[in-house]
């Protein structure tokens, strides 16, 4: 029978006399360029852990502390550095942990392959030891998932499951690999995986299309850019600034998008969506053409969509034809990857500096700023905010650290006040809104770009939910720094309490532990501030530690997060207060 | 509000198991009912061919395509309006004996209906009817007042009148 995809030119193969399925799996990850992966071993993978030993000056292996850490990590991985992140983990509970993070990864549209270990072949659906349907239990998070069972499809499978994370939309993969199939032998013999007959990843640019934008973008009197990570995964971030600097047209980011361009371009407006900044989303109320550049329109960007620009006209550049129309009506919409049809977009915009149009945001920052910012960066009252640690971190930082950060108000807080230089900087759970996604995805990250610094930004909910990740950083020596904003409380769920439930405040009280004991315990230097004067030199001392180092900053214990647009409200009745 | 009317989908697809549980997925998180579905083979070597039926709005319908289409192994997923299709679906019926000689009127119904006897011992005969829903519907009717031992009734087969270029598509690949 006729293969369904096609693979590359035989010039590229690597072939080998009889190996194990194993070993297999080891020279197909040699084969795709991977370095590091991420995992956690058990009874139904160990044939391929036994060769993660054999190989081990070729593939490093992390051993994290839960495979949930492994596929965070995996996630920091790939977001840092645009290539596949891997997990391994055994069977069972092994791969039922990999699910949050699959789940993140897949509306997060991160590359993810994820190699699970499966009970005998002869053994499928007797209930054996450890065993758990997880292709059934992955298929609705991700983008591809599949059973090998023999050992001679293990590096066709490998291929495409690599081909299919990356190629197009990102997103995560699993593959599943029974005990029988990695102990026996086959001859082996690799080729990449280059096209499916079934899957067509990137729509061609209609240039038909990206005319239509062009003349509707020039003939628009306040148009407005709203981009996302469409234009980091398809590293579009230079014509894409390009885009931006010629039409003069304010752009605002999702916080998927953030880093795309510096958050110091004088046309980055900021934020979009439920707690981002005031004028981008009064004004896309405004706006008579928005253009969404690789973003979905999710709901915390849109907030009711009955009142989302509906005066104006929308062009969505976008990679997957599921999006177009899901949430919002394109007027225009140009299906392609970013880069491509950005390029094509260009050469056809006019110059124009929009002046009065930008002169409307600026009045509306100072609006924000006087009521919000102003004091979240200086504050008057004594105790300490977010937004000044953020403040502290981007003095040290420069603008060129990059901040992972988990979920919640500390979120909301990094993704307003980080400052970023660099693209791929900004990695936090957008999508999925995981808690505990930060310390692990940090680590990743930190392996991933070694020369960077890495700040996880954490609140103390998330951070203990996988705070055994430390060991991870212990024993890896990944010189990360870890940042804990401690308000003694579950702050955004408080937050909710405080605003639409009467000050109920149901279980979002913590009563929380040494963390600074903890982090010793793991030989991480630390340290806790509790007072502002203190705040500067601590995170200073921090940035310059050579190794790991944890600061606990413990801040106001009821303080809100704004602006915000309340659940059913239009983002142009965003509150300030 | 723009109302609910009847969908046929049709979904061509590469043949693999897990595939099933990813089509009925996208409908089940979003609560629709899926009124009937049918895998086959279809007029390609290797292809699988499924008939699924649905009560959307054509908006959803729009929608559920695009999320049908965005998995890895379907080749393609169209969406018919009734008008649009040639669609046939099948019924059997198990009646006891007896009722065939001494109710006359089964005898008219069956005639009347177009529907074929497939098979008569002692006990039971059973009787075959395919056509439309509505045939099936009331012939249905028409034999329920005097009893049915078992029914079962299968999910609608259709071809859409219009060309669905599938094999074109499958060219342009391998070429």
């Amino acid at each position: 029978m006729k293969e369904h995809f096609t693979l590359e030119n035989k010039e590229d193969v690597v072939t080998t006399e009889k190996i194990s399925g194993s070993e297999a799996v080891l020279k197909s990850l040699l084969a795709e360029g991977v370095k590091t992966l991420y995992g956690y071993p058990g009874g139904a993978i160990m044939p391929v852990y036994d060769q993660l030993h054999q190989y081990q000056d070729k593939v490093h292996h992390v051993l994290a502390r839960h495979e949930q850490g492994a596929v965070h990590a995996a996630q920091g991985y790939a977001r840092i550095s645009g290539k596949v992140g891997v997990v391994i983990a055994t069977s069972g509970p092994g791969a039922t942990n990999l699910i949050t993070g699959i789940a993140d990864a897949q509306i997060d549209s991160t590359p993810l392959v994820c190699i699970t270990g499966q009970v005998n072949s002869q053994l499928l659906g007797s209930d054996a030891f450890q065993e758990t349907d997880i292709v059934g239990i992955s298929t609705p998070v991700t983008k591809w998932n599949h059973q090998i069972t023999k050992a001679s499809d293990i590096p066709k499978v490998l291929a495409k499951a690599f081909y299919i994370a990356k190629s197009g939309r990102p997103g995560p993969v699993l593959i599943d690999i029974t005990k029988d199939a990695q102990f026996e032998e086959f001859d082996f013999s690799y080729q990449k995986c280059v096209g499916i007959r079934s899957y067509k990843p990137v729509p061609m640019v209609e240039e038909k299309k990206v005319q239509e934008a062009a003349a509707l973008i020039n003939s628009a009197k306040k148009p407005l850019i709203v981009w996302g990570q469409g234009v980091i995964l398809s590293e579009a971030e230079s014509i894409f600034k390009g885009i931006v600097e010629k039409s003069g047209i304010p752009a605002a980011w999702t916080i998927l998008g953030v880093s795309a361009l510096p958050t110091s371009h004088p046309l980055n407006v900021g934020m979009v969506g439920m707690h981002g900044n005031y004028a981008p989303n009064v004004l896309t109320n405004e706006c008579d053409v928005l253009i969404a550049i690789g973003m979905r329109f999710d709901d915390r960007v849109t907030g009711n969509l009955n009142f989302y620009a509906k005066q104006a006209k929308i062009i969505h550049f976008e990679i997957d034809p599921a999006e177009v129309d899901k949430n919002v009506k394109a007027d225009i919409a140009v299906l392609g990857d970013a880069k491509e049809s950005l390029t094509q977009l260009l050469p056809y915009l006019n110059e124009k500096e929009h002046t009065e149009w930008h002169q409307r945001f600026k009045d509306l920052y100072k609006i924000e700023y006087e009521k919000v910012i102003k004091n979240d960066l200086h504050p008057t009252k004594e105790g300490l905010t977010m937004g000044e640690v953020l403040k502290e971190i981007n003095k040290r930082s420069k603008g060129n650290a990059a901040i992972v950060s988990d979920v919640g108000q500390h979120q909301m807080i990094a993704c307003r006040y980080a400052d970023f230089n660099l693209t791929k900087s900004n990695i936090t759970s957008g999508g999925l809104g995981t808690m505990g996604f930060a310390l692990p995805a940090a680590i990743g990250a930190k392996m991933a770009a070694p020369d960077r610094d890495v700040v996880a930004v954490i609140g103390d909910g998330g951070y203990q939910m996988t705070i055994q990740e430390l060991g991870t950083v212990f024993q890896q020596r990944i010189p990360l720094k870890i940042v804990v904003l401690n308000n003694q409380f579950l702050g955004m769920v408080r937050q909710w309490q405080q605003l639409f439930f009467d000050k109920r405040y149901a279980s979002t009280e913590m009563t929380n532990p040494d963390f600074v004991a903890i982090a010793k315990g793991y030989q991480i230097d630390a340290q806790k501030v509790t007072d502002r004067e203190k705040l500067s030199d601590a995170v200073r001392e921090m940035m310059t530690s050579e190794g790991a180092y944890f600061l606990e900053v413990c801040v106001e214990k009821e303080d809100n997060v704004f602006p915000m647009i309340t659940a059913g409200a239009s983002v142009s009745d965003i509150r300030l207060e | 509000m723009e109302e609910n009317k009847t969908y046929t989908i049709s979904i061509y697809t590469e043949n693999n198991i897990g595939l099933l549980n990813r089509i009925s997925a996208i409908f089940q998180r979003r609560h629709i009912n899926i009124e009937s579905i049918n895998s086959s083979v279809s007029e390609i070597e290797n292809i699988s061919k499924w008939t699924i039926v649905v009560q959307l709005t054509e908006e959803r319908m729009k929608k559920i395509i695009g999320q049908i289409e965005k998995q890895v192994e379907v080749i393609k997923a169209y969406y018919h309006r009734e008008d649009e299709i040639i669609y046939q679906e099948s019924c059997l019926f198990k009646i006891k004996s007896e009722l065939l000689f001494e109710e006359r009127q089964i005898q008219n119904i069956i005639k009347e209906s177009n529907a074929n006897i497939v098979t008569v011992n002692k006990e039971f005969f059973v009787l075959e009817k395919s056509g439309r829903s509505e045939e099936i519907e009331l012939l249905h009717r028409e034999l329920k007042v005097f009893g049915i031992m078992q029914l079962t009734r299968s999910g609608r087969i259709a071809v859409s009148k219009e060309e669905m270029k599938i094999s074109k598509m499958l060219e342009a690949f391998s070429n």
